[in-house]
């Protein structure tokens, strides 16, 4: 079987796949990272939001073999080593804006890269598009979109510090 | 410290774990040695199964196994149950057909389990699967309900007559149609409420585990209510006793209703981990979500109203089809009766209501509750319909709300269909959402839309649901084959801090902390000391679960009598250690106290003398400070408010944006403000997915057309506004703590708020009514055809 290299949250791992393995099914199967989630079989949902190369993936859409080489972080590799939550973590919280916790990993991660692709600031109709390839079933979006812009300045600021 | 107890925003603390990816969802749990199954499923509505090879895909590799039906009733697994039984206008029982676990001989709609295989890996069993040789004859089947109650329908179920479940109706025919012969108006209006698939984000999956040495079961599964899983699938389909059978719901992904119900998976695991020796896992892929888990609503009705010359409502007579699919899920037949025509007085005054229901078998994926279950049905009639009572009669809506209304004086209030309110004001939530949504402005901004080329309407709906559920001797001789108590044990440590088991279950809602803000209340625990465990059939004494909007009024209800007991036996060992007479101790904030003196005694002493019992009136008390409590609800409670939509048409696409949305609900006492909030979002979400986007479309011959999210419309970030939640509180005046419950208030009150906005939006056209859900098509086409018309004449 093919071998992938990935550097997952700053950790190097190398595991046998099957060519047709998903870069999900390494991630939840073989290294035990199950806070990223499959909701759904056709790209829609985005619970398996990951971030490689720094930039949001939905990893059930990415082969394993795609990734080789990369460097991935998912919603374990947020939080400080401390466990100071990342400050989109912290305003999901802050805000309510999530209840069964099942789409919030990938929500997360998606709202990262969202923040960081508007350095320079990010309206509610920017927020609410952006958020396209995300579902929730839970929250109606209300919260988490006021979360994520509570997140942008703190994020921007840490960015500047 | 900050202010933790009933009324506090306090943040959640189960979102760490969440946050962080540190949840524990079924699909997380793996066993050593697990197995993989997938589930071979109908492709087709109707079939007969000719045969059935498995050879090929035994022979697979890494296959362990292959069952079919047979081999699960060779082994006497039984067919799955249901909770509820219904009687016919004849007082006749309801038809009750088999409902196996996998089939045997036909399949009866598109997912029905045919087969499972179990490999060492899901790809194996998948692959393996494909190997099944199936010989299937078609039949002709009944899609909808027109078709199978049609004359010589194919039958879903060879002994079933005409397809039909049951025809029942409550209220008196004689008495309305006496009151319609003699009203001066008469309102009908003929209305579907569309199929709906539930879509948690979570799948349901299901892993059993057969430890080979002891001989015990476990099942891991995404349910709202593990104890009913227990007792339905080890007493009438596994026939495991309780004591060798353990279920546990940890994390669960959202749940709607949709995870109430036994499925077949649970026990086709639980039963295969037996036969294998090995643990068995099962995951759904979301296509299977959408072919079986249970569907939500799908009624057709006729609704009549008759009004005296000022528009006071005298009767109302309906006459309702309810979908059950093919075969009945746990609750199908109580949603379209007990939790439908129940409520379809609302908040009005109307003297007299007869509903009749007809319950109908298709060859489509079985119906059950879904958030709201029956209330969102009958308040998106009895809305609509006082809405086109006010478009034909020419009353304003707003007012002939008012008009109706039951008074605020007048509770509690018996309705003229078997429930008796016991508290509301629905004067007050009205007149808090006009003020909220600025109904008064709302003419100038439908005339700036309209200069930008826009549609602009606006809608409103008054409802009232019964939740709480439910008290079990009505529930019992209304047909209900479980009670509906909640169980909850109080586990006061030796050094004082606390553990709380509650029957209930949380996939969402926040019980881990709204139900420790009760316990800082009562017993002045602070919410770092308090630890609330649920889904564990291992731990918790027993349990109802969570459905119905009931955690609170009915398993909070039960923790109050539960520390109750607490603080009574409490108040003993504080006497013997004070040396006072029981009757001279009061406890409050944390502290027992002789009354009138500076004696006093924490709970931490109080918890260590009852652990560490050296001084401890030890021949009138047992040691320990562990109390459980079942807690049976004297009645439903009644949430009830006002929802206000308002939306713009673009008359160029026909899409409808819902430009503001305004929630004025009575939930009871509110304990956890923002947590409430979320929930009433969330519902609201949902009640607009139904009103303008989603819908389960079958064809003519059965075949699921909306089968994925690619076809099924999920209400997404930006297709939703910003939604405004506001409280008004009338106490529940029958539960302890006064909650009524606020999880499917959202669902319920927003459907017909928003179609009535649409409606509005498209009066200059003539639209009378429109059926859920508003698509841009279908707006489109409307509009085309009034601007021709328009233009006409």
């Amino acid at each position: 079987m093919p071998q992938v290299t990935l550097t997952v949250n700053g950790k190097q791992h190398t595991v046998e796949v099957e060519g047709r393995t998903l870069l999900v099914e390494v991630l939840r199967e073989k290294l035990g990272l199950t806070g990223t989630h499959i909701g759904c079989d056709t790209s829609q949902c985005g619970a398996c939001v990951v971030h490689v190369g720094g930039e949001a993936v939905k990893s059930c859409t990415m082969l394993a073999l795609q990734a080789n080489g990369s460097a991935v972080t998912t919603i374990e590799g947020l939080a400080a080593a401390d466990g100071t939550l990342h400050p989109m973590q912290e305003m999901f919280r802050e805000h309510h804006a999530l209840q069964c916790g099942f789409c919030t990993p990938g929500m997360v991660m998606s709202a990262i890269d969202l923040v960081n692709a508007h350095p320079a600031g990010i309206t509610e109709k920017e927020i609410r598009e952006g958020l396209e390839g995300n579902l929730c079933r839970c929250t109606g979006y209300h919260n988490i979109v006021k979360a994520i812009a509570a997140a942008h300045p703190l994020m921007h600021a840490k960015a500047a510090e | 410290m900050a202010f933790e107890g009933i009324g506090a925003s306090v943040r959640r603390k189960e979102d760490v774990r969440f946050l962080s990816g540190h949840g524990n969802y079924t699909d997380d749990i793996n066993r050593p040695g697990q197995l993989h199954a997938f589930i071979k499923r109908s492709d087709r509505p109707h079939a007969a199964i000719n045969s059935l090879g498995t050879a090929a895909a035994k022979a697979a590799p890494g296959v362990v196994a292959v069952f079919v039906g047979a081999d699960l009733a060779a082994d006497g697994v039984g067919g799955l149950p249901c909770g509820w039984q219904i009687h016919n206008k004849d007082g006749s029982p309801m038809a009750e057909p088999p409902h196996p676990v996998l089939a045997i001989g036909k399949v009866r709609h598109v997912g029905d389990p045919v087969a499972v295989v179990i490999a060492e890996t899901r790809q194996q069993a998948k692959d393996a699967s494909e190997l099944l040789e199936i010989d299937y004859t078609d039949l002709p089947s009944a899609a909808t309900m027109p078709q199978a109650l049609a004359a010589g329908a194919p039958a879903v179920h060879d002994d079933v007559a005409s397809n039909l479940c049951y025809d029942w109706h409550i209220g008196d025919k004689a008495i309305v149609d006496g009151i319609f012969a003699g009203a001066a108006k008469v309102v009908k209006l003929d209305l579907t409420n569309n199929r709906l698939v539930p879509n948690a984000m979570e799948p349901r999956a299901a892993l059993g585990d057969f430890d080979t040495s002891s001989g015990d079961f476990t099942l891991y599964t995404t349910s709202q209510n593990p104890h009913v899983i227990r007792l339905l699938m080890g007493a009438f389909v596994l026939h495991i006793p309780e004591n060798k059978l353990r279920v546990f719901a940890p994390d669960v992904g959202g749940g709607f209703g949709s995870k109430i119900y036994h499925y077949a998976e649970e026990a086709i695991v639980t039963w295969a981990s037996g036969k294998v020796r090995r643990p068995v896992k099962w995951t759904a892929e979301r296509n299977e979500s959408f072919m079986s888990d249970a569907h939500g609503r799908d009624h057709i009705s006729t609704a009549e109203m008759a009004l005296d010359a000022q528009g006071h409502f005298l009767g109302l007579r309906i006459s309702t089809l309810a979908n059950m699919g093919a075969y009945l899920s746990t609750f199908a037949p109580c949603i379209p009766t007990y939790l439908y025509a129940t409520l379809l007085a609302g908040v009005y005054k109307t003297p007299a209501i007869y509903c009749e229901v007809k319950a109908v078998f298709t060859n489509t994926v079985p119906v059950d509750a879904y958030r709201g279950a029956g209330r969102p049905e009958a308040t998106y009639l009895l809305e609509r319909l006082v809405d086109v009572i006010a478009h034909d009669t020419g009353i304003d809506k707003v007012e002939l709300r008012r008009r109706n209304f039951i008074p605020a004086d007048a509770f509690p209030y018996q309705t003229p269909v078997a429930l008796a309110y016991d508290s509301g004001n629905y004067q007050v939530t009205l007149d808090a959402c006009l003020k909220g949504s600025d109904w008064a402005g709302f003419e100038a901004r439908r005339a700036a839309a309209k200069a930008q080329g826009k549609l602009r309407g606006i809608g409103i709906s008054t409802y009232i649901e019964a939740c709480g559920i439910a008290p079990s001797a009505v529930v019992g001789s209304l047909g209900a084959r479980a009670g509906l108590y909640e169980v909850a044990n109080i586990r006061v440590h030796p050094t004082g801090s606390v553990t709380v088991f509650t029957g209930t279950h949380s996939h969402g809602q926040g019980h881990e902390t709204t139900l420790a803000q009760l316990v800082c209340d009562q017993l002045g625990v602070p919410m770092s000391q308090v630890e609330v465990v649920h889904g564990d059939t291992a731990k918790i004494p027993f349990g109802m679960g969570t459905y119905g909007s009931r955690s609170l009024a009915v398993g909070g209800a039960a923790m109050v009598k539960a520390m109750d007991k607490i603080i009574a036996k409490g108040k003993k060992i504080a006497a013997h250690l004070m040396e006072a007479a029981v009757e001279d101790i009061e406890f409050a904030d944390n502290t027992f106290k002789v009354a009138g003196t500076d004696k006093t005694k924490s709970l931490t002493e109080i918890s260590l003398a009852a652990y560490v019992p050296h001084n401890y009136p030890i021949e009138e008390l047992e040691p320990g400070l562990d109390e459980t409590a079942f807690y049976d609800p004297k009645n439903f409670t009644f949430p009830a408010g006002c929802h206000i939509a308002e939306v713009e048409i673009d008359p160029e696409t026909g899409t409808v944006e819902v430009v503001r949305f305004t929630a004025v609900d009575d939930v009871g006492r509110v304990i956890n403000p923002m947590i409430v909030e979320g929930q009433v979002q969330g519902g609201v979400a949902q009640g607009i997915g139904q009103a303008l986007l989603e819908s389960a479309i079958y064809d003519a011959q059965g075949q699921l057309l909306s089968g994925s999210f690619m076809d099924y419309t999920m209400p997404r970030a930006d297709n939703l506004p910003n939604i405004s939640v506001a409280t008004e509180v009338t106490m529940c005046t029958h539960n302890p703590l006064g909650v009524k419950g606020c999880g499917e208030v959202g669902a319920i009150g927003s459907p017909p708020a928003v179609m009535n906005a649409v409606v509005d939006a498209l009066k200059d056209y003539g639209v009378r009514h429109l059926e859920m859900p508003a698509t841009a098509p279908k707006l489109w086409s409307i509009i085309q055809a009034g601007q021709a018309k328009l233009a006409a004449d």
